[in-house]
C-alpha cells in the first residue's frame, strides 16, 4: 500500500507542482487548496504525512492545521512549506525549544527546496 | 488634550512669571481640531541657558526675547534654523525696530509680540501658532500615511510578480527534469499553466502601465473632442474574442454619436477594464450591457456596464475598488486577475470628478455606473 500525503496550499501552480513531485517519489497524494478545505480532508482522513502551506487564508493558518491534525493524529509527521522566510525575513527554527513549544510542526522547509532534498526529508520522517 | 511646551527666554523674572499665569489655565480648541491644547510654560534668563533647554526638552515655541545679556535673541532664533528644529519663534521685545524684525522675520521668526503686552495680545498670538502647529502635523502626518500606502503597494506589487515567477520556474524545472517522462505530450497541461501565469504578468504590467499614466495626474491628460460611443465599440471590439468563448453575448444602447471633451485613452481604459470584468465574472450564456447616455440639462454623462454574472456580496463591495483587492469566493478562485483594474477606473473616474458606483445581487449580476460631469 502507498503511503498517503497530504499537501495543503492555496497557490494551485505550486499545489500541482508538488503533488507532482511527491507521486514520482512513490507516494500517494491527496490535496487541499485551504486551511478550510484542509480541515474538512483531516475529518475523513488520517494521512501517513502532512505537508501544510504557512500563509493561506490566515496568517497563521499553517500553524492552525498543524494543531488541528496533531490533536487528531498526534503520530503524522507535519512539514510547514513556507515562502515566508525568503518574502518576510522571518524564520523559524524548529531545533529551538522556545518554537518547539508552540509550533506544532516536525519540519520547517523552505518552498524552493530541491526536489531530492524534499524525498529525503519525507522518508525521515516516514521512518522508511 | 495635547500639552504644547512653550519656552521664554527673557532676562526679566516678571515678563517669565507673567507668561506662566496667563497660559497656565490657557486652552486652544477650534472645531476642526480634534483635540485641545493646553500649554507648559518653560523658563530661560539668557540666551544660553534658552539654547540648552531647546535641546533637553525640544519646546514647540520660543518666546524670545531679543535684548538678552548673553548672546542676543536673534543669535537664538538662527540657532533654531541652523539646527532645523520644527520649532515656532516668536519675538517678544520692546526694542523692535524695523531692522530687527526684518532680519528676524528673515531668518524665520514667526510673530513678533511687542513689550509690554496684555494677556489677549499674547493668547491670540498663540491661538494662531497652534493652529499653524496642528495644521503642520497633520499635513506631515498624512504625508508619512501616503508613504506607508505607497510601501505596502510595493510590498504586494512585488509579491504579485513574483507569484507568476515561482510558479513559471517551477514548470520549467519539470520539464528540464523530465518529471513527467519523455512524451511531449505529457507536460501540454504543465505548458498551458505557464502560460497562462505569464499572461496574467503581462495583464498585470499593463495595469501598472496604466496606473502609472494616472499618477502623473492631470498634468498629462490629452483632452480631445470625441465620440464616447466610438470608444465603447472599440472596447467591444477588443473583448469580443473573450466573449466569444466565454458565449457572452454584447449589446450597445447608446445614441449614434456622444462627442465629448475627454481623454480618449482613459475612458477606453475604463470601458475596456468594466466590459472584461463583465465578461470575466459571467456565467457561461450570460449578456453584458453598455449604455450611454446623457443628461444635458445636469452636464453629466453616465457609463453603465451591467452583467448576469456572479455578482458582488453587499460586505464586499466597500474593498472593491481598492489596489490589489480580489474578492476570494468559492467562484472566483479560478478566475485570474491582478486585482488593479477596478482601483484604475476609480482613480481615472476620480480625476476627472466624476463618480463610480456599483449594484449587485449575488448569483444574478452586478451593475457598474460612472457618472462623469461632461
Amino acid at each position: 500500500m502507498k503511503k498517503i500525503i497530504l499537501i495543503v496550499d492555496d497557490d494551485s501552480d505550486y499545489l500541482f507542482q508538488l503533488k507532482l513531485k511527491v507521486e514520482r517519489f512513490g507516494f500517494e497524494v491527496v490535496t487541499a487548496d485551504g486551511q478550510r478545505e484542509g480541515e474538512k480532508v483531516i475529518e475523513s482522513l488520517k494521512p501517513d504525512l502532512a505537508i501544510f502551506d504557512l500563509m493561506m487564508e490566515n496568517e497563521d493558518s499553517g500553524f492552525i492545521l498543524s494543531y488541528k491534525i496533531k490533536k487528531k493524529y498526534p503520530d503524522v509527521p507535519v512539514i510547514l512549506a513556507t515562502a515566508v522566510t525568503a518574502e518576510t525575513g522571518m524564520s523559524f527554527d524548529l531545533s529551538e525549544n522556545s518554537n518547539r513549544s508552540w509550533i506544532k510542526a516536525d519540519l520547517f522547509l523552505d518552498k524552493g527546496i530541491r526536489a531530492d532534498q524534499l524525498e529525503k526529508e519525507i522518508k525521515k520522517l516516514l521512518k522508511l | 488634550m495635547a500639552t504644547l511646551k512653550i519656552l521664554v527666554v527673557d532676562d526679566e523674572p516678571g515678563i517669565r512669571a507673567g507668561v506662566e499665569r496667563i497660559l497656565r489655565n490657557f486652552k486652544v480648541d477650534f472645531p476642526f481640531m480634534d483635540e485641545m491644547y493646553d500649554f507648559a510654560v518653560l523658563e530661560a534668563e539668557t540666551g544660553e541657558r534658552g539654547i540648552e533647554i531647546i535641546e533637553s526638552e525640544k519646546p514647540d515655541i520660543v518666546l524670545l526675547d531679543n535684548k538678552l545679556p548673553g548672546i542676543q535673541g536673534v543669535e537664538v532664533l538662527e540657532y533654531v534654523r541652523g539646527k532645523k528644529y520644527d520649532i515656532v519663534v516668536v519675538m517678544i521685545t520692546s526694542y523692535a525696530s524695523l531692522e530687527l524684525a526684518v532680519k528676524a522675520t528673515h531668518d524665520g521668526a514667526y510673530d513678533f509680540i511687542p513689550k509690554p503686552f496684555t494677556p489677549q495680545e499674547l493668547k491670540s498670538s498663540l491661538e494662531n501658532i497652534s493652529k499653524q502647529l496642528y495644521l503642520k502635523r497633520m499635513t506631515r502626518k498624512m504625508k508619512n500615511e501616503g508613504k506607508q500606502v505607497r510601501f505596502q503597494f510595493l510590498s504586494v506589487l512585488s509579491h504579485e510578480l513574483k507569484a507568476p515567477l515561482n510558479a513559471v520556474e517551477g514548470y520549467l524545472g519539470i520539464m528540464k527534469e523530465r518529471q513527467l517522462g519523455l512524451n511531449f505530450d505529457d507536460y501540454n497541461e504543465v505548458i498551458e499553466r505557464s502560460l497562462k501565469r505569464l499572461s496574467g504578468m503581462r495583464n498585470l504590467i499593463m495595469d501598472l502601465l496604466d496606473l502609472t499614466k494616472i499618477e502623473s495626474g492631470k498634468a498629462n491628460q490629452k483632452i480631445e473632442h470625441c465620440d464616447l460611443v466610438n470608444i465603447a465599440r472599440g472596447s467591444i471590439d477588443i473583448m469580443m474574442p473573450y466573449a466569444i468563448q466565454k458565449d457572452v453575448e454584447i449589446s450597445l444602447n447608446a445614441p449614434e454619436k456622444l462627442m465629448k471633451y475627454v481623454d480618449p485613452d482613459e475612458i477606453e481604459i475604463i470601458f475596456n477594464n468594466l466590459i472584461s470584468n463583465a465578461i470575466k465574472y459571467n456565467k457561461d450564456g450570460g449578456t453584458v450591457e453598455i449604455d450611454i447616455y446623457e443628461d444635458t440639462s445636469a452636464k453629466k454623462t453616465t457609463l453603465c456596464v451591467s452583467d448576469t454574472g456572479i455578482g458582488i456580496k453587499e460586505e464586499d463591495k466597500e474593498r472593491l475598488f481598492g489596489d490589489f483587492v480580489r474578492i476570494k469566493t468559492a467562484e472566483t478562485k479560478n478566475i485570474a486577475g491582478s486585482g488593479l483594474g477596478l482601483s484604475i477606473v476609480k482613480k481615472i473616474v476620480e480625476l476627472n470628478k466624476g463618480e463610480i458606483t456599483v449594484g449587485s445581487v449575488p448569483d444574478k449580476g452586478s451593475v457598474f455606473t460612472v457618472i462623469l460631469p461632461i
